[in-house]
């Protein structure tokens, strides 16, 4: 991979994420989101050139998830369309690459979920080998467990350096405007909810949510013109082994090498110190210390020693997660494109109440598969 | 950076049968992955990305991306899956390029699969349609179909067996592709006598379920020539999904192919499709289309399709030979078939075809149809843009 050149990230916009939208079909999220980011972005639908959505068959319980949102994007108009199924962080790959090739000077990316229309445990059961894996019973509470006990287990971290996170992200929500959950917890309060599946409790796992995002993204000419443009700096993405087994759960191999092809791109050599506000995808509590450490903000098991010392709070020296990130609200799929869209904001100044001061460089993460096993990671600037 | 031209380098596939009950699902994308590879004399070394589709309920499989890792090649890769119903073989097959010519990929690999004989494939279709307005009465892939036929034929007076003349040139040109899953000879009588599945289309029409996967790698001019002496260069790509309820849809013609043929061939500089084309590889689904849509595609006036067909045009050795390797009425590998569409066309450029090689091939053109009467045009040529 090579550098990315003059493509920015020109407009945002998300639904606020609620338990349950029961007033919104999967059409009004995406048609609430595309409109938010047209606005965002000064454009109409005359300036999108093509369109990728992002769903997920199996969350939707529709073959062909995108019909059900592609007239609400602009595929009605007659724009090329394209759907990746996945974490938006991906689409967003495939938006920008869409206009590297020189066909498109705009990509509209659109991402949606109704968590509240789904069945979790079935559903991310489906994730895992029919003959092998299923059967015993693995889903995404039960195998993130199992990643935890195993992350804990290899270096030493504890369950109470795992609820700081969620005690910093609900913190953090109190000040998002999107957030679904908006309440502080304690440490003990987290320490003593109710047990899921150990050693993962209540206040350790994120919600079930609904939600939609979209992300415009312009190149060249039309990047440059942009009212608000922020640049891609670098993005990498890669996949690790399928099987649980064939893996050390405890180590983010597949995050090391995305996050590696993303700062090579963005010239980071030392990201604790030249990124100044970090979006990761902590599903679980422990997953944003697992991501620390694979995005190289700190040394390998010490991501437990890193919330301890505070450098990720809100006034440390690297915040992460600023607007509550997925324990204050979780939509599958839109998750990681929520991020990206925080990332752009802090940059931009504009996060409101959860504005990290002076953002140069902001990074923002989605992952895909049980455990995080495919990563992708994004580095956007002024 | 960026902006480079990129041409499709190496095809695989797999043989494709009714039942594949000797190969898993992550066997069998591997039994095509393997083929494509050494197609190109590649290994997966070679390989900076890979991309993947099919549709999740027709296996119950959810993030195939993830599971097929083994047999995809996607480890420690980056990968991500496309899908976008029977639309996703296409959608896959030009990512390939899209990444290959943004710079930041030198050589992409793009997979297409399914296993039909392990899905309920008209009840995970019947999913894809709005719950409230249209999946209790117009949902499913053949009830569309029919009503676009009998329209077709009300319209212009079209026949049943000129329907049929289209199964009968499609099942006869899959005798000359080894890897079709359908090579038996057929007669208009044996179309007109088969069972009646949805008026007026009956079995011999429509096209089987079938176990099959196909891969093609993409690789960007720094590479392309290197790999393959005559790449398949990519020179236009459209893709147009305007309705997404089929009670809005115009079945008067196949109007989403009139937009994405209009677009690709207006990309590609082509004027006269019928002239400058020499060899299509169609998404046809059932007989009707073969008529319809190649009107939609500009090789001749509406109605006039019966006529072209049979005076024998879109056969081998016609003038615009329509789907040498018999097509979908063949084989239908649903997320494999429209990327067998558009390796099927760089195979004739490539002059690879064997028995159903199309002589001289400069320009091919491949489409997917699917979703809610959706099209994509992709238009491949020996020439580099």
């Amino acid at each position: 991979m090579s550098g990315i050149d003059n493509i920015a990230i020109v407009g945002v916009g998300q639904t606020t994420i609620e338990r349950n939208k029961l007033g919104d079909t999967f059409a009004d999220m995406v048609f609430e989101a595309t409109q938010k980011a047209l606005e965002d972005a000064g454009m109409t639908m005359d300036d999108i050139d093509n369109v990728i959505t992002t769903s997920n068959d199996f969350w939707d319980g529709r073959t062909i998830s995108t019909m059900a949102v592609n007239d609400a994007c602009g595929a009605g108009l007659g724009k090329n369309i394209s759907a990746l199924e996945g974490d938006g962080t991906f689409s967003c790959f495939y938006g920008m690459t869409r206009i590297l090739s020189g066909v498109y000077g705009t990509s509209l990316v659109v991402s949606h979920v109704k968590g509240s229309e789904s069945e979790n445990i079935h559903i991310t059961n489906a994730i895992f080998d029919p003959i092998y894996m299923r059967p015993i019973g693995l889903d995404s509470l039960n195998s993130a467990a199992m990643q935890m006990r195993r992350y804990m287990s290899k270096y030493g971290v504890t369950e109470e350096q795992c609820a700081k996170v969620s005690v910093k992200n609900h913190k953090n929500a109190l000040n998002n405007p999107y957030a679904q959950i908006k309440k502080e917890v304690s440490l003990e309060d987290v320490l003593e909810s109710r047990l899921i599946a150990d050693p993962l409790k209540l206040y350790d796992c994120s919600p079930v949510s609904d939600a939609a995002a979209a992300v415009i993204i312009a190149g060249g000419d039309r990047a440059k013109k942009a009212k608000k443009p922020v640049w891609v700096k670098g993005v990498g993405y890669c996949a690790d082994a399928y099987f649980l087994g064939d893996r050390d759960l405890a180590d983010a191999i597949a995050l090391d090498m995305a996050a590696s092809k993303a700062y090579e791109m963005a010239e980071i050599t030392d990201p604790l110190e030249e990124i100044d506000v970090a979006e990761v995808y902590d599903a679980f509590s422990y997953m944003e210390l697992m991501w620390y450490e694979g995005l190289g903000f700190c040394p390998i098991g010490a991501g437990g020693k890193l919330i301890d010392k505070g450098i990720t709070e809100m006034d440390g020296a690297l915040p992460v997660n600023p607007s509550g990130g997925l324990l204050s609200g979780h939509p599958v799929i839109v998750g990681g494109m929520i991020r990206l869209a925080e990332a752009v904001l802090q940059v931009r100044g504009d996060a409101g109440d959860h504005q990290v001061k002076d953002v140069n460089t902001a990074l923002a993460h989605g992952i895909n598969g049980a455990c995080g096993q495919s990563h992708c990671v994004w580095i956007v600037g002024r | 950076m960026g902006k480079k031209r990129t041409a499709i380098v190496a095809t695989g596939q797999t043989h494709h049968r009714s039942s594949r009950l000797d190969v898993n699902g992550i066997e069998l994308i591997n039994e095509a992955v393997t083929r494509c590879l050494e197609d190109g004399d590649l290994t997966i070394e070679d390989i900076d990305a890979v991309v993947i589709g099919n549709m999740d309920h027709f296996e119950g499989i959810n993030y195939v991306d993830m599971w097929s890792i083994d047999g995809s090649g996607g480890f420690m890769k980056p990968t991500f899956k496309l899908t976008t119903g029977g639309t996703t073989g296409s959608t896959v097959g030009q990512s390939g390029f899209y990444l290959t010519s943004s710079g930041l990929f030198d050589k992409v690999l793009c997979i297409g699969w399914e296993k039909n004989s392990e899905s309920d494939t008209t009840a995970a279709i019947t999913t894809a349609f709005d719950p409230i307005w249209d999946r209790l009465v117009f949902a499913g892939a053949i009830g569309g179909l029919a009503v676009e036929a009998t329209k077709y034929m009300s319209e212009y007076g079209a026949t049943e067996e000129d329907a049929a003349y289209v199964a009968v040139r499609d099942r006869t040109h899959a005798l000359n592709n080894p890897y079709a899953q359908l090579r038996k000879p057929i007669t208009i009588e044996d179309v007109m006598t088969s069972p009646m599945l949805s008026d007026p289309i009956k079995l011999l029409d429509v096209c089987p379920r079938t176990d099959g996967a196909c891969a093609v790698v993409w690789a960007n001019e720094d590479y392309a020539e290197k790999i393959c002496p005559r790449p398949a260069w990519f020179h236009a790509g459209s893709v147009k999904h305007p309705y997404n309820m089929l009670g809005d849809t115009d079945l008067s013609g196949l109007i989403s192919m009139e937009m994405a043929a209009k677009e690709a061939y207006q990309k590609a500089g082509i004027k006269n499709p019928l002239k400058e084309i020499d060899v299509m590889e169609l998404y046809l689904p059932y007989s009707c289309s073969g008529l319809s849509w190649i009107e939609a595609l500009d090789l001749c006036e509406r109605g006039g399709a019966p006529r072209l067909v049979r005076d024998g045009v879109t056969d081998m050795g016609g003038e615009l030979p329509i789907n040498p390797s018999g097509g979908v009425i063949a084989t239908n590998c649903i997320g494999a078939t429209a990327l067998l569409r558009i390796a099927e066309a760089a195979i004739q450029i490539m002059d690879k075809g064997g028995d159903r090689q199309v002589p001289d091939v400069e320009t091919a053109l491949a489409t997917g149809f699917g979703g809610c009467f959706w099209s994509d045009v992709t238009i491949l040529s020996s020439k580099k843009p």
